[in-house]
């Protein structure tokens, strides 16, 4: 049984900031007893350093979200909709599949899925790095606002729609329309692509763009050659309403 | 009216000499102008065919629609009798949000302000709303662009918008709202996502959009990740986890389809439901749109307080109207209809100083005229409200016009208790559509409130 109040009252040892890995033991909260309520409480009253295990998390809705502290959160299991939601400067690992709206709005920190994800994952993230192990499904890094996404599998259609800043980098296939209106994000795909949406090309490979590849997949963990992707982005052509454009609005 | 980033285009037609003339003149020379093709119409085809793109503009629909001008108040009589007006007490304060958050808001008057970005509006126009709002004990509320420090430092009751487009949306600003307001929709354009234009984004305003400067910007308007009322019942979840159930969540809807999506923003856990009729104001919408799609204020009010009474959460879950309100009288109309408060945005504009006559000549040199200037999307207002350009947002001195609005708050706040006392009403909430008759059999079937002179409402079973 275990009894959700913060880690620092519940064991005082566990109040010492972890400097690492190795530092204090985790605080296990099993959500087959304790409410998403009370998890999320503690979570937003947690302080930097602390890391917390969550159990049987049974594909529940708006786990660990809103988290604003250096803590560590690992779920071991399924997470339903906007697991990691709002999420800042720490870092989540689900064990599992995560369901619609990963990670999504992330300002800064880590959130790492090692399944698949649903749609909209990461979308509209500001910031922070989103890695996904698996695929994901549609809207992959939608309205992305900076946030940096590396997709271990494939992404689905729609992804990076409307993508304003950050990084997507998909190790396998994208499906159709990516890209479409996207601003200043950069895309990577290793695989096919389905097709491109509107106002979104393919765009040389240069050094600074092989550097920042090497850095991201390194970030997620991937041993993947950056040399085999192809980039894509904004053919800028949709940034003013003209005439001439009037098909594509 | 224009479009800008195209070659220049045609200004409205240089005036006709029959344009300057009173109808009386017109007549009297045998002309005869085309009700269906009206100067308006001609000149917008002329314009469409000039620069090949739709018109886009500010303001909400100019059409003459059925309104709360229909409506009458019956007035205390031998079996009503009135409250003395300035002696006896008739409150307005309002508590919105008290269905699950743990802090609703406590309003003083029930005129709230309206969403408006900033980028749609200047620094100083929002910092004069929060001004004018606090000053009255009323809320204002962020828009399509984040929220600004100067708007958060002086707003006491302040509404975060969270929009399709989530520009600048974080947690930490979340936090900082007094209330979240999650938009489905505008009033002037149900369907349809924000737009500014080029002229606007500046660099403060592409920073906090995350968007390269001086685009046009068109934003989405869909959510990227919920469709549905299912979705949003999770996604309303989510909010109140992150914000510890403290803050109270609204939902707002263009009004089309004002019963159901009532019901199901109250289905899905909504506190207050706020419904924006089609004469709601916008920065910049395309014309087309503005005047064809949403339904009047006074139709959407019924239905959503249908929806709400039949759900039994009728004042538990708040009602806020907004569309077209200008005067004591429309606030007073609104919440006998059933509404618990008001959002302005038009006439807070107009009360903070736009389209003043003493920008005449300025009005003038931009195609337009105090009364008409409706180009919210250019960047160029006289009167320093509706742009991004220092030189003209400096003309508007926050504290003097807070000072304004203010003043208009209060002017509304004092004009619905007059009519409220003399409906022998304690409370402004207190008024009920038994209170209203209607001048036209439209506002009546519309407002369901009956002919004046008849018991007859039609399409209500029982009245004759
Ligand atoms: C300049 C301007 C900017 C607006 N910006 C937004 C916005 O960002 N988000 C939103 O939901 N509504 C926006 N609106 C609509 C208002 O929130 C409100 O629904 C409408 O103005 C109410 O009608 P009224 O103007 O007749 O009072 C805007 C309106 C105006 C006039």
């Amino acid at each position: 049984m275990v009894t959700l109040t913060a880690p620092e009252t519940a064991a005082p040892e566990a109040a010492a900031p972890a400097e690492s890995d190795g530092g204090a033991a985790p605080t296990v909260v099993d959500l087959a007893d304790a409410s998403v309520r009370s998890l999320n409480q503690a979570l937003h009253d947690a302080v930097d350093g602390q890391s917390w295990t969550i159990t049987s998390p049974g594909g529940k809705h708006s786990l660990a979200v809103g988290i604003s502290a250096r803590v560590a959160v690992t779920i071991e299991g399924h997470t339903g909709y906007y697991a990691a939601g709002m999420h800042q400067k720490g870092d989540v690992t689900i064990n599992g599949n995560a369901g619609v709206g990963l990670a999504e709005n992330i300002i800064s920190g880590r959130v790492h899925v090692t399944g698949d994800a649903s749609q909209s994952a990461a979308a509209t993230g500001h910031g922070g790095l989103v890695v996904i192990d698996g695929n994901a499904g549609a809207r992959c890094g939608i309205s992305m606002k900076g946030v940096d996404i590396v997709v271990g599998g494939n992404i689905g259609h729609m992804s990076a729609f409307m993508a304003q800043a950050g990084r997507l980098v998909v190790c396998g296939d994208a499906g159709d329309a990516l890209g479409d209106s996207i601003y200043e994000a950069r895309i990577y795909v290793k695989g096919t692509v389905a097709s491109l949406g509107a106002d979104c090309i393919e765009k040389p490979l240069r050094e600074e763009h092989l550097a920042e590849l090497a850095e991201l997949l390194e970030a997620a963990g991937r041993t993947d050659n950056p040399a085999d992707f192809k980039r894509y982005g904004s053919a800028r052509n949709l940034y003013h309403f003209h005439v001439d454009n009037s098909s594509a609005y | 009216m224009t479009v800008t980033s195209l070659p220049a285009p045609a200004q409205a037609p240089a005036a006709a000499p029959a344009q300057n003339l009173a109808a009386s003149d017109i007549a009297a020379l045998g002309l005869r102008e085309s009700a269906t093709f009206d100067r308006a119409t001609i000149a917008d085809i002329q314009r469409a065919a000039a620069t090949g793109v739709y018109d886009i503009r500010g303001w909400g629909a100019k059409r003459k629609v059925p309104h709360f001008d229909d409506l009458l108040f019956l007035g205390a009589s031998m079996s009503r009798y009135p409250l003395e007006g300035y002696r006896e007490k008739c409150d307005t304060d309002v508590v919105l949000g008290d269905r699950h958050a743990s802090r609703p808001l406590h309003l003083q008057t029930p005129v709230t302000i309206a969403g408006m970005s900033f980028g749609a509006l200047s620094a100083n126009a929002k910092e004069a709303l929060g001004r004018g709002a606090s000053e009255v004990g009323t809320s204002t509320t962020t828009g399509d662009g984040g929220m600004t420090p100067e708007e958060r430092g002086q707003s006491k009751h302040l509404v975060y918008q969270y929009l399709p487009s989530r520009y600048g949306m974080n947690p930490d600003d979340l936090r900082k709202a007094d209330a979240i307001e999650i938009v489905l929709g505008q009033g002037a354009k149900p369907g349809g996502g924000g737009m500014l234009l080029g002229q606007k984004i500046t660099e403060r305003v592409a920073g906090m959009r995350t968007l390269p400067v001086g685009i046009d910007q068109r934003s989405a308007s869909r959510h990227p990740d919920w469709t549905g009322p299912d979705d949003l019942e999770i996604k309303i979840g989510e909010l109140r986890e992150i914000t510890d159930w403290k803050t109270p969540i609204y939902v707002k809807i263009g009004a089309s389809r004002p019963y159901y999506d009532t019901a199901l923003a109250v289905k899905s856990g909504a506190d207050v439901v706020v419904v924006d009729g089609m004469q709601g104001g916008t920065a910049a919408t395309q014309q087309v749109f503005i005047e064809n799609v949403g339904i009047p204020t006074l139709a959407a009010i019924p239905q959503a307080v249908q929806a709400l009474q039949e759900l039994g959460v009728h004042r538990k879950v708040q009602l806020i109207v907004s569309g077209g309100i200008r005067t004591g009288a429309d606030v007073a109309k609104a919440m006998a209809l059933g509404a618990d408060a008001v959002a302005i945005g038009t006439a807070a504009l107009i009360a903070l100083g736009d389209n003043d006559p003493r920008y005449a000549a300025e009005y003038a040199d931009l195609g337009s005229a105090a009364g008409f200037y409706d180009d919210f999307q250019d960047g160029r207002d006289p009167a320093g409200i509706t742009t991004q350009d220092p030189e003209l947002a400096s003309r508007l001195d926050p504290v003097a016009a807070g000072r304004r609005l203010a003043n208009y708050l209060r002017v509304l706040t004092m004009e619905a208790q007059t009519i409220a006392r003399a409906c022998g009403k304690s409370h402004l909430h207190n008024l009920e559509p038994e209170d209203l008759v209607a001048l036209t059999i439209e506002a009546s079937a519309m407002a369901r409130v009956p002919l004046a002179g008849t018991s007859w409402i039609p399409g209500v079973q029982g009245s004759f």
